[in-house]
């Protein structure tokens, strides 16, 4: 009764669909981004965005070296606690305005000083800036900083109009001005996000679309029937399990990037007193236990259908700074079951706390089907995010689902994890040592050195396994087979620069 | 009647304050700290020391409360912490958005509920009667979100006629904005058109066993006559309550359907609101929806004088 007087609207809006406009690059979002500003901007999904709006001192390639961006050239001083840059001339921001030295100054500075800004950590032994002349730059700090450069190279770097800025105070995120290839229309939340290409942008040959639009979808399935009937060019996190059937079918064109994140098991070991209740978070050999009675290439498979890296440390396995002195350990319940003796514990039980995500419940279901095996007892919680971040942080926890969305410098996955009262610590863990060597290996900017000192970290830690690392998810992108130019960069964001649409 | 009106709208202004009350509290109850889920992934304290100053935390829940009263009686529903919009102006983008496909869904569900509803009752037992039933079943067992999903699967993505989502303001282009409503619409519109049909069903069945409809079949009025003018009347007063609570809904946010169409309505709103713990958008919202909810079913209060003349006396 109801399906033909459908196919007649259907049919009357036959001629309704809209014509793909050639120069328009289109692209499906798993989120809507928050506020674009990228002194307060807080989420993975809005550095998506900022890649085609604003440009940053540095960037990274694909094998996450520091390469120029805004900044042409840049050197240490001796110390190591200056920095000085060359800036590229003949930038200019989206509303006209010059981008020089005093841009840097005045960027920088509000990075540090605007109420409720994300980047203070990350530029936190920022001292002062100088500017040397209109296109040198000179960053003092208070302490050698080797990540410095890789958070140039994010957020922290991105630089906007400090005349805009100045202007619109507080609301600067509503409607942004930046320098970079695209400038902003407009916002409507949780519908688009639209930009046209900037004509004074420094590198405007590589840009070849007269125009980018970001629509979030939410729903894995729902965003890929949009790129596949032409509604998008490009998707973000296409769902694991569509990608073996999207490759045998050849019709779209697939990337798969190994995250610089990573998906792990936060163990209580002295975030509270709970962690003294049970045996994981008492005994390291219980916990030593706990990890061998996992089988990561499996949990890959079956969690994550074998788009994941597995891995057991906060880096990737291929990333130059991984301790390989500290391999990756195979699963061996014999084992597992004799430390388990030793230890004096029978058949330990503790909750496992997972958010409500489908990956994170589904990864905690095949943990505890592992671990029976050595004799654990696994209870699992499903809390939703809110609710579960706050028990992570007050130690309400035993042992919690916890993945992080990573960051170029290793220090950015290990400092704030496992340096003492660090606001990501949740595991409790917290050594003498182990501080000094994060401290250390901050200041060193050989990274020859720094890896030596993040194996020294890496085998501290991983014997206490505050953390269990599991693997590192593939970024799964889908597009268009026209699309010409997609670079595969580890951190997972879309550049748009040099992207070209074939006819 | 107009004392009767008087009264109505008296008892409106109780109700929204302690509807305002419970929105407020309500919100306080969701466990987990907003100023912690605000401030993303580096958790930095001084971010989340901010937020909790800005959102006023630490104040007593009374006080909050007056904060947010005092805001929302000058027409300030406060700022959406996560994108800086004001929530009066997200609310003013969604609204058109979610008055459109509650209408047209609500015309779908009318276009087919009543009439399938009608031919049931009148061919009681007959073949019609039971498509007519068979079809209520489907629609009310269907779920919303499988049915969008199967839709965009068939029209979008193998026939390719519609647009699989893109809202499309009608100002801007009319037709593509129906082409994206349509499915949305539709879905939408299916279920209700289910209730509908089962509720007219069984009134008009009521009404069709009574005893003036039998005088007025003994008169010799023609069938059409007895059904449409001097049943159907009668029979449609549950069904107009029925209507202004299902738009209540629809205006409410059609929460699943928004987000497997991507309609940038209430319901995709509200939804990411609360996930974000965006406080002033969620409150602002559920204000708008409650005030929309009473005030539709006072206009369908009024409806019952205009369907059933008794009542005006």
């Amino acid at each position: 009764m109801k399906k033909p007087s459908l196919a007649v609207l259907a049919a009357l809006l036959l001629a309704a669909a809209p014509l793909a406009q050639a120069q328009t690059l289109k692209i499906g979002l798993a989120e809507d981004p928050d506020v674009l500003d990228p002194s307060l901007a807080r989420t993975f999904v809005g550095r998506i965005v900022f890649a085609a709006l604003c440009d940053k001192l540095l960037d990274v390639d694909e094998k996450l070296t520091i390469v120029p961006q805004l900044a042409q050239s840049w050197e240490w001083s001796a110390d190591s606690k200056a920095l000085t840059m060359k800036l590229r001339p003949g930038v200019t921001f989206h509303d006209g305005e010059k981008f020089d030295a005093a841009a840097v100054k005045f960027n920088l500075e509000r990075h540090k000083t605007l109420q409720g800004s994300n980047r203070r950590g990350e530029l936190a032994p920022l001292a002062t800036v100088d500017v040397v002349d209109p296109l040198t730059v000179r960053l003092n700090l208070s302490a050698p900083f080797s990540p410095l450069l890789a958070a140039l190279a994010d957020r922290a770097g991105m630089m906007v109009s400090p005349k805009a800025a100045q202007a619109a105070g507080a609301t600067f995120g509503s409607k942004p001005v930046c320098s970079g290839p695209f400038k902003f229309v407009e916002r409507v939340a949780q519908d688009r996000i639209v930009f046209e290409r900037y004509d004074g942008y420094w590198n405007k040959a590589a840009i070849h679309f007269d125009k980018v639009t970001y629509t979030p979808i939410p729903d894995a399935t729902v965003r890929l029937a949009n790129l596949k009937s032409g509604q998008f060019d490009f998707i973000e996190r296409v769902a694991s399990s569509d990608i073996e059937k999207l490759q045998a079918e050849k019709k779209l064109k697939v990337a798969r990037i190994t995250e610089i994140g990573y998906q792990g098991l936060t163990i209580n070991i002295g975030k509270s007193e709970l962690s003294q209740q049970n045996p994981l978070g008492r005994d390291a050999r219980v916990r030593e236990a706990f990890e061998l009675s996992l089988d990561r290439q499996g949990l890959a498979q079956v969690v994550m259908d074998n788009q994941a890296t597995v891995g057991n440390q906060w880096v990737a396995p291929n990333n130059p700074f991984y301790a390989k002195n500290m391999p990756v350990p195979k699963r061996d319940v014999a084992k597992a079951r004799a430390l388990l003796r030793e230890a004096g514990v029978s058949n330990p039980s503790f909750t496992l706390v997972t958010t409500t995500s489908s990956d994170a419940q589904r990864l905690a279901l095949v943990v505890q089907a592992m671990a029976r095996d050595a004799g654990f007892d696994v209870k699992i919680q499903a809390t939703e995010f809110a609710t579960s971040l706050n028990m992570a942080d007050k130690g309400e926890f035993e042992a919690y689902v916890l993945a992080w969305s990573g960051r170029a410098d290793p220090d950015g996955n290990v400092f704030s994890f496992h340096g003492c009262k660090q606001p990501l610590n949740y595991s409790g863990y917290c050594s003498a040592d182990t501080d000094a060597l994060l401290t250390q290996a901050r200041t060193q900017r050989d990274p020859a050195e720094r890896r030596k000192t993040y194996e020294q970290v890496a085998a501290q830690v991983l014997k206490e396994r505050p953390v269990i690392y599991l693997y590192h998810r593939n970024w799964l992108w889908a597009y268009s087979p026209k699309l010409a130019g997609v670079r595969e960069i580890p951190d997972g964001l879309l550049r748009v620069s040099g992207l070209k649409m074939a006819p | 009647m107009f004392e009767y009106l008087l009264k109505r709208i008296a008892t409106i202004v109780p109700t929204l304050i302690f509807v305002s009350m419970l929105i407020f509290g309500l919100q306080q109850l969701l466990p987990g700290d907003p100023a912690k889920v605000l401030a993303g992934e580096e958790q930095d304290p001084t971010v989340i020391a901010y937020l909790r100053a800005k959102l006023h935390l630490d104040e007593p829940l009374p006080v909050r409360y007056a904060y947010w009263v005092g805001g929302v009686l000058k027409g300030d529903l406060g700022e959406s912490i996560r994108n800086q919009q004001p929530v009066r102006d997200l609310i003013l983008q969604k609204l058109p958005v979610t008055i459109q496909l509650a209408t047209m869904a609500m015309c779908i569900a009318l276009l087919i509920g009543i009439p399938a509803g009608i031919v049931a009752a009148v061919g009681r037992g007959t073949v019609w009667d039971t498509l007519a039933n068979m079809f209520a079943l489907w629609g009310l067992s269907t779920p919303n979100f499988w049915l969008g999903i199967l839709m965009i699967l068939l029209f979008s993505v193998h026939l390719g006629w519609l647009p699989a989502s893109g809202y499309v303001s009608p100002f801007e282009d009319l037709r593509a904005n129906l082409a994206a409503m349509i499915m949305p619409a539709f879905v939408l519109g299916n279920a209700i058109a289910a209730v509908l049909m089962r509720h007219t069903r069984s009134a008009m069945l009521q009404v069709l066993s009574a005893d003036y409809v039998r005088t007025a079949r003994a008169k010799g009025l023609r069938e059409r006559s007895v059904v449409l003018k001097h049943s159907l009347r009668n029979a449609l007063t549950p069904v107009i309550t029925l209507g202004a609570l299902e738009l209540g809904t629809l205006l409410s946010g059609a929460v699943l359907t928004e987000q497997v169409f991507t309609i940038p309505g209430f319901g995709k709103l509200i939804v990411d609101s609360v996930f974000n713990r965006d406080y002033s958008v969620v409150q602002g919202v559920v204000l708008v929806t409650a005030t929309a909810y009473i005030t539709l079913n006072l206009l369908a209060d009024l409806a019952y004088f205009l369907a059933n003349p008794r009542l005006r006396r």
